[in-house]
């Protein structure tokens, strides 16, 4: 193929996939701040929809800045510290239940948590009577639920890992006197770093856009994570006035996702190769 | 099989001497009953409260079982695995038996309690002002901290307090002109505001009376009402308004000679008829069809689209004298680490009809979100862009991996570039990626976000305005269970095991051919 060619089809597919974040560009720094003045290339340039966006009364940006960051931060490190533990058992002990144990993983891995969001609802409603601090409107509430779907999703995908680092350098370990506990956190642990970054890495951008239980579970303003939160700004008679604000709210949510996701490009990759999906 | 060495050793060995107590042991064993017992003294209360007997049972069973295993030196490979079954259990496993024993059911609006609660529901919903009984003078006042009624009777002027448990006299209560209670020993009575703060309890108060009920009317008057509607449990059925309603345990309503029942009816039992309704209720069935094809089809060119523009692109850029490879990998790799939750809300409002880039830019007027067709491919280009950069991504690092030695071999031989795509390079990409396209159909099988936050699950036909034309199985039965209609809990559970069946199915045929072309290639 001519080398010209390849440019000109690498371009457009770039064109396609930046015109949508040069409108989203463009609309946050558009002064008129509504869906219908929005255009690709912006008509002014000002901050006003981020002022706006942090001195709104109805919209708790910062709190749901927050929410989320939390959310995803702790349940993608407890899920994936979770993950690490079964699958160290799996990948280093020999017991009675391995084979099944694996196999049943592997099963439950098939049923994404959300399909039994009907009978989560009822359970987290009796949750709420009992348990006010874990129910409805929590984060915790919402963070105990995230943790239940941690061993299905990662521990074959840990243990692919585990299996990877030499069994002598944990053997050695352990004739040198080293308990289980301390082969886990001393040697394991310190070597599979890197690749649990980047599955990490992957695991907060997949709880960041949680929309389905998210938005059942988080109904007052205060408790929403981004995602719930910023369907409901541009929900109904917002979604023009509001646009401008959202774009803003957007980007915010996309600056920290962009510059790791820069910054652990050439990781990504493998980490991804591994068995990760989104999109 | 290779032998585990420890496991053999352990067989030969005597038993080893038991290790000192170390500071780390100590420290850690005092942790775990810590973390325990403040576990258990925050969730025990409540249980007892509720008297849920057999979850408290549970709750103890579990909390000693974990503290005997974290505190005995046996069993390590457990220590490790309960933390997260555990979660795995409660969250997962649990909530999926529990969905498939729901499917039997017809819980949701209408049927939410039992016979009972659906029976005092029905007597006090009926509740009319009984002819020629009293109207009191209200006076809502505090005893202790429980809210109670002050009636004082027009014609007597006695009072009487006026509780959930019935009426009681009241002795040396001082009345004010407008004939209601200004003070009563033993009662805080509530003044006009603080009465109306709490309007939604005074509301809810119901004083048995011997043939009826006293309720508010407004804050200042209370009125006697008998129910029009009785149960009689001699003919389990409910009497009132010169009809009868006799219980159906099938339906879980009481239903008249007529055929109609009324509104209020209770949880039962009702075996597969849920599942018959989903598979032959003529509306249900055409439409669950059509939504299963669509489905299908929306996940096969997900993966297809996204999967042939991620590969495009990186075959272009795979190339040695190709320049400026990092600008453009920069590039194709940010809708990925864009927020897709929120891009999705983006591409749905460049699609608007009125304010929409889409239109704007090509100077059309389209009704995107509108019409059947449209909407479908709207859908699918939104998730081809959220979905080619992780495709890219993998197909660059899968084709580093390709020998270039294999590709010019083919060029040698003389064979055309496509053919040489073709059979060389496309099939080993393959061997890689399976897998990855697999797990991707599966996700956008369910893919929820895809829909829900671009068109909803619309357009909405006409002829049936639940079932949207883009709707995905998963995006049809969190609108059967959570959306604007009538909650219908054991019809979306029902639909929730047909998607685990379909999964399952899809899974395992999938599972057997990647593992035969395994076969082939490797």
């Amino acid at each position: 193929m001519k080398l010209a060619l390849r440019h000109a089809f690498v371009l457009l597919v770039c064109a396609f996939a930046l015109f949508p974040i040069l409108f989203v560009v463009s609309a946050a720094i558009n002064p008129l701040g509504t869906l219908a003045s929005s255009d690709l290339v912006p008509n002014g340039a000002s901050f006003d929809n981020v002022a706006k966006l942090f001195s709104s009364d109805i919209y708790p940006f910062g709190r749901w800045v927050f929410n989320s960051v939390f959310i995803a931060l702790a349940s993608s490190t407890a899920s994936l510290l979770l993950s690490m533990f079964a699958a160290y058992a799996f990948s280093r002990m020999r017991f009675a239940g391995r084979r099944v144990g694996l196999l049943a993983l592997l099963l439950i891995q098939m049923f994404p948590q959300f399909l039994a969001i009907v009978t989560i609802f009822m359970i987290f409603t009796r949750v709420s009577e009992l348990y006010p601090a874990f129910g409805f409107n929590t984060t915790w509430g919402i963070l105990l639920l995230y943790l239940g779907g941690a061993l299905g999703v990662n521990t074959w995908l840990m243990k692919g890992f585990l299996d990877t680092i030499p069994k002598e350098l944990d053997e050695s370990a352990t004739v040198d006197g080293a308990t289980h506990a301390q082969v886990f956190w001393k040697i394991i642990m310190p070597l599979v770093t890197p690749i649990l970054a980047v599955t990490a890495l992957l695991a907060f951008i997949g709880t960041m856009s949680e929309f389905l239980m998210a938005n059942i579970f988080l109904r007052d303003a205060e408790s929403k994570t981004l995602a719930v939160g910023m369907y409901g700004m541009i929900a109904g008679d917002g979604r023009n006035a509001n646009f401008g604000m959202f774009a803003a709210a957007t980007l915010i949510t996309a600056i920290p996702t962009v510059g790791v996701f820069l910054w652990l490009q050439k990781f990504i990759v493998s980490g991804l190769t591994a068995g990760a999906v989104k999109g | 099989m290779s032998l585990d060495v420890r496991e053999a050793a352990e067989v030969t060995t005597p038993p080893r001497p038991r290790r000192e107590l170390t500071t780390a042991f100590v420290v850690s064993r005092i942790a775990v009953l810590a973390v325990a017992a403040a576990i258990l003294l925050y969730a025990v209360p409540p249980l007892v409260a509720a008297e849920s007997w057999i979850s408290l049972t549970l709750l103890l069973l579990a909390g000693a079982g974990i503290g005997y295993l974290y505190l005995t030196r046996r069993f390590v490979p457990a220590k490790y695995l309960v933390p997260g079954t555990v979660f795995l259990l409660a969250f997962q496993v649990f909530p999926v038996i529990y969905t498939v024993s729901t499917a039997f059911t017809n819980f949701g609006d209408g049927h939410r309690g039992d016979k009972a609660a659906a029976i005092s529901a029905i007597e006090t919903g009926s509740v009319r002002q009984a002819p020629g009984s009293p109207e009191y003078g209200l006076s809502a006042a505090l005893k202790g901290d429980t809210l109670v009624f002050l009636l004082v009777d027009p014609k007597t002027k006695q009072v009487q307090e006026g509780s959930p448990d019935g009426l009681t006299a009241v002795q040396g209560a001082r009345l004010g002109v407008t004939g209601k209670v200004l003070e009563a020993p033993g009662y805080t009575v509530l003044k006009a505001p603080q009465a109306a703060a709490r309007a939604d309890q005074i509301a809810e108060l119901a004083v048995p009376t011997r043939g009826g009920l006293i309720k508010a009317n407004g804050l200042s008057r209370a009125v006697e009402g008998r129910a029009a509607l009785t149960y009689d449990a001699g003919c389990d059925c409910v009497k009132g308004d010169g009809d009868s309603w006799q219980a159906d345990e099938s339906q879980g309503y009481f239903v008249n000679a007529k055929g109609e029942h009324l509104a209020q009816g209770w949880q039962v039992n009702v075996g597969f008829a849920n599942f018959i309704r989903v598979l032959t209720d003529p509306t249900l069935s055409a439409h669950f069809l059509g939504m299963f094809t669509w489905n299908m089809v929306f996940a096969v060119l997900s993966v297809l689209t996204t999967f042939a523009l991620g590969m495009g692109v990186a075959l272009a850029l795979h190339h040695p004298k190709m320049r400026g490879t990092r600008f453009y990998r920069i590039a194709l790799i940010l809708p990925y680490a864009m927020p897709a939750f929120a891009m999705l809300l983006v591409w749905r409002d460049m699609f608007n009809r009125d304010f929409g880039l889409i239109n704007q830019l090509f100077g059309l007027d389209v009704d995107w979100m509108g019409g059947m067709l449209s909407a479908k491919f709207a859908v699918i280009l939104v998730n081809t862009w959220l979905g080619f950069p992780y495709m890219f991504l993998v197909t660059t690092g899968a084709l580093q991996a390709i020998p270039r030695e294999l590709t010019e071999a083919a060029s040698i031989d003389g064979a055309p570039p496509w053919y040489a795509f073709r059979k060389v390079t496309l099939p080993l990409l393959l061997v890689a990626l399976t897998p990855l396209l697999i797990s991707s159909f599966a996700f956008n099988f369910n893919n929820y976000n895809a829909i829900a936050l671009t068109t909803d699950g619309g357009p909405f036909p006409a002829e049936s305005p639940t079932v949207g034309g883009t709707d995905l199985l998963i995006s049809y039965t969190v609108r059967l269970a959570f959306g604007t209609g009538s909650a219908q809990f054991g019809l979306a559970a029902t639909m929730s095991v047909f998607i685990f069946a379909i999964v399952a199915t899809i899974s395992a045929i999938t599972f057997r051919r990647t593992r035969k072309q395994e076969d082939v290639y490797a």
